[in-house]
């Protein structure tokens, strides 16, 4: 059995927000991004949600672990900025042997991978401190999404790390009978279709089970479901959207008044 | 307190040719507490699923009709509590107690009432956590109980079970047998069991209903008369009937074969986990024994498995295969077993799965059992006559061309040994191989196994199942999830 951490604290102030609240003051702030291309406002939003961490509970050495693919991610733009860009303009800040840094691709890189941490960091904060119960229970409530899909969905999460073993024991036995596909590429991409094909076999079958499991409990029998667990969206909650809103605006804002925006499509 | 009553129930499910039960007349009363028996194949889940109203008019053709308190069984779902037998597939939520609160949700039960109700039924199955113990970290029984809690819950006045311990270790089992018994002890419950393990049950019920294979009622009465009068009868049918000693096979005289694998401080840790599953095991496989490897639920034993089975890399210590398992192959006593490649493993150390379906990679059970001889290489001469002899010795020639997934459990159980020996392996590694199989390919494959011991081969026997250990084990090893891990090795003198 294995026991994970959790990865927030769920008392603190911003986990203990509507998951909905969450969500949408993370699509708030994403969306004036991807309407400018200035360096400015992605670092404005990305110093305002990195002051914010402490006040979700996550913690650092949590969240940089969570975070390593948009490492990867920033560093391949700025790589390529670097070397593909069109225009080499601006003064050569490096040069290494024949190849030279010129400072306004440098500038255009850094810029972009500011943007995308900007984006992913609210995103992986909502979803790092938001339950997925709470968070089907909402959608229930106040986006009126249908149980049958939103606690369906939720079931079907559960089994989830099932698959994981599934997989795991599928490989082991596949060697068992003598298959292995050493070093051999198309071997390799047999072997994985046919466990691919067994896993899918097993989890629909699995599938099925839960599905006759919950039917039998009254799941989807047309009575009105009710609510167990109580959700609330008050004040606090709506204080996050405005916050976001005005961060989101403010930023903008702030990069039209010093000359910097530049909008995506011009 | 509810009645069921069949009147000439019939079912075929959809795109199969024979009805899966006929001819069904059947009435059980308020408060009855039956145990429905029957061959594989006569159809006890069908009816069971009809009783629940769980059988849609999509899904087959039904004839006559299912009443529970008068009315069609679909009608009455909301009177019917269904205990399933894999724990894994009906628990929906992350959190017990939202767990329980599930049904009651879907009943429209107002919020303030669900509560108190899902205090009332972790109560009567003495559940030991509070509401938010996540469901993933329960042992198997401690979820199966949590399942009746979301059943009794609902207060049903029928209560169906279908081998609801079936998956579980034997103090899982125990305890949800306890449960069950406080459940229907007021009663006030109806109550209809499918399990193969009778003996076990006997407390629970007060009448034996027996389907025949081809349709209607066998036997029907109260358990000291249908097991006085069919009981034989039953037993061959594959039925575990209380009081049914299973055969006794002969443990071989002489002293221990050669030493075929060595583990030395053996343990394996989960990539992350802080505690290893398993650790320090010094074990000896050697050919011409069996050896049996028990231990709770949790305690590691089909790591073990694994890990004997030359597919998984230990963490810590060594497994050293013998010269007579390697004979003479240099290159092979270099390295490890879980570094072989697949073929000098599976010529070698045969393993044998929980679930034979992980195991299935071909589309007919003669290609099963062909397809490691092929990988050997071997001349197809020789391929097909090992093919025919294993369909002959494991008795599936008449299903020689059937797809492996629609074998019945022992068939299936049946085939993933027959495949393993297919590669005529020295050592074999066999997990719970008697899980949920009826006494009929139980008994099979103890003669099965001690065959292949007086033919040399070391087996590797991991289970729970105490009289299957005892009627061959040779040494026997038993983990525990405390420390120390193996506690002892019980070395068995052979009479």
């Amino acid at each position: 059995m294995r026991v994970t951490q959790p990865v927030a604290d769920p008392q603190a102030p911003l986990a203990r927000r509507n998951p909905l609240a969450k969500l949408a003051a993370a699509f708030v702030l994403s969306f004036p991004l991807l309407a400018t291309l200035d360096p400015l406002t992605p670092s404005i939003y990305l110093a305002v949600e990195l002051a914010v961490v402490p006040f979700t509970g996550v913690r650092w050495r949590a969240l940089a672990r969570v975070m390593w693919p948009l490492w990867l991610a920033a560093a391949g733009v700025l790589f390529a900025q670097l070397v593909f860009a069109a225009e080499r303009t601006g003064r050569v800040v490096a040069s290494l042997g024949p190849f030279e840094i010129h400072s306004d691709p440098l500038t255009a890189g850094i810029g972009l991978a500011i943007r995308i941490f900007a984006v992913a960091l609210p995103n992986l904060l909502a979803f790092a401190t938001t339950d997925p119960t709470d968070l089907a229970d909402a959608l229930v409530r106040y986006l009126k999404v249908p149980a049958r899909f939103a606690i369906g969905a939720l079931a079907a999460l559960r089994l989830l790390p099932l698959l994981v073993a599934e997989w795991d024991s599928l490989g082991m036995a596949r060697r068992a009978r003598g298959i292995d596909a050493g070093f051999n590429p198309i071997a390799r991409l047999k072997l994985f279709g046919s466990t691919l094909f067994a896993l899918l076999v097993g989890a629909i079958r699995r599938g099925t089970r839960l599905a006759t499991a919950m039917e039998a409990r009254g799941f989807d029998s047309g009575t009105p479901r009710t609510m167990a667990r109580s959700q609330h969206f008050g004040l606090a909650d709506w204080v996050l959207i405005l916050a976001a809103v005005a961060l989101a605006a403010g930023g903008l804002a702030l990069s039209v008044t010093l000359g910097l925006f530049r909008p995506v499509i011009s | 307190m509810s009645t069921v009553q069949f009147r000439g129930f019939g079912f075929r499910y959809a795109g199969r040719r024979a009805p899966a039960v006929r001819d069904l007349d059947l009435r059980i009363e308020h408060g009855e507490r039956v145990l429905l028996l029957g061959p594989s194949g006569a159809g006890k889940s069908t009816v069971l699923a009809a009783m629940a109203g769980l059988l849609s008019e999509e899904s087959g053709e039904q004839t006559g009709e299912v009443l529970v308190d008068g009315a069609d069984a679909r009608q009455r779902r909301d009177r019917i509590g269904f205990l399933f037998q894999d724990p894994q597939t009906q628990l929906v939520m992350a959190r017990a107690g939202d767990d329980v609160a599930f049904g009651l949700e879907n009943r429209g039960v107002p919020p303030h009432l669900i509560w108190p109700q899902v205090q009332e039924a972790l109560r009567r199955v003495d559940f030991p956590y509070d509401l938010t113990r996540p469901t993933d970290q329960l042992s198997g029984g401690e979820q199966q109980r949590l399942a009746l809690a979301g059943v009794l819950a609902l207060r049903p006045s029928l209560l169906l079970a279908d081998e609801p311990t079936a998956l579980l270790d034997p103090s899982g089992s125990a305890v949800v047998r306890e449960a069950l018994h406080r459940a229907v002890a007021d009663h006030d419950t109806t109550l209809v069991l499918v399990e193969h393990r009778v003996a076990d049950v006997l407390s629970l019920i007060n009448r034996v209903v027996v389907l025949a294979a081809g349709g209607g009622v066998a036997a029907d009465g109260s358990p000291e008369r249908v097991f006085r009068t069919y009981g034989e009868e039953l037993a061959a049918s594959g039925v575990w009937v209380p009081g049914y000693t299973p055969p006794r096979v002969e443990r071989p005289d002489g002293g221990s074969g050669a030493p075929l694998l060595t583990a030395t401080g053996l343990g394996y840790r989960h990539p992350g986990a802080s505690q290893p599953v398993l650790s320090d095991v010094d074990i000896e496989v050697r050919a011409g024994e069996v050896l049996a490897i028990t231990g709770e639920n949790g305690s590691g034993k089909s790591t073990l498995a694994l890990l004997l089975g030359g597919l998984l890399r230990p963490s810590t210590g060594v497994l050293h295969a013998g010269p007579a398992l390697i004979a003479g192959h240099s290159r092979l006593a270099r390295t490890p077993p879980h570094r072989w490649r697949a073929v000098d493993l599976t010529s070698r150390i045969g393993s044998v799965f929980q679930n034979p379906e992980h195991q299935f990679v071909t589309a007919t059970v003669e290609d099963e059992l062909a397809l490691g001889p092929r990988r050997l290489k071997l001349p197809a001469a020789v391929v097909s006559q090992r093919v025919t002899e294993l369909l002959e010795r494991l008795r599936l020639t008449p299903l020689a061309r059937a797809n492996p997934y629609t074998l019945s459990g022992g068939e299936q159980r049946r085939l993933s040994v027959a495949t393993a020996l297919a590669t005529a392996p020295r050592v074999l590694v066999l997990d719970e191989p008697t899980f949920g199989q009826d006494l009929k390919t139980w008994t099979e494959l103890v003669l099965l196994c001690h065959r292949l011991r007086s033919e040399g081969t070391g087996l590797v026997v991991v289970t729970h199942d105490r009289p299957f250990a005892d009627a061959l084990a040779d040494r026997a090893v038993s983990l525990h999830r405390r420390q120390p891990q193996v506690d002892t090795t019980v070395v068995k003198e052979r009479p």
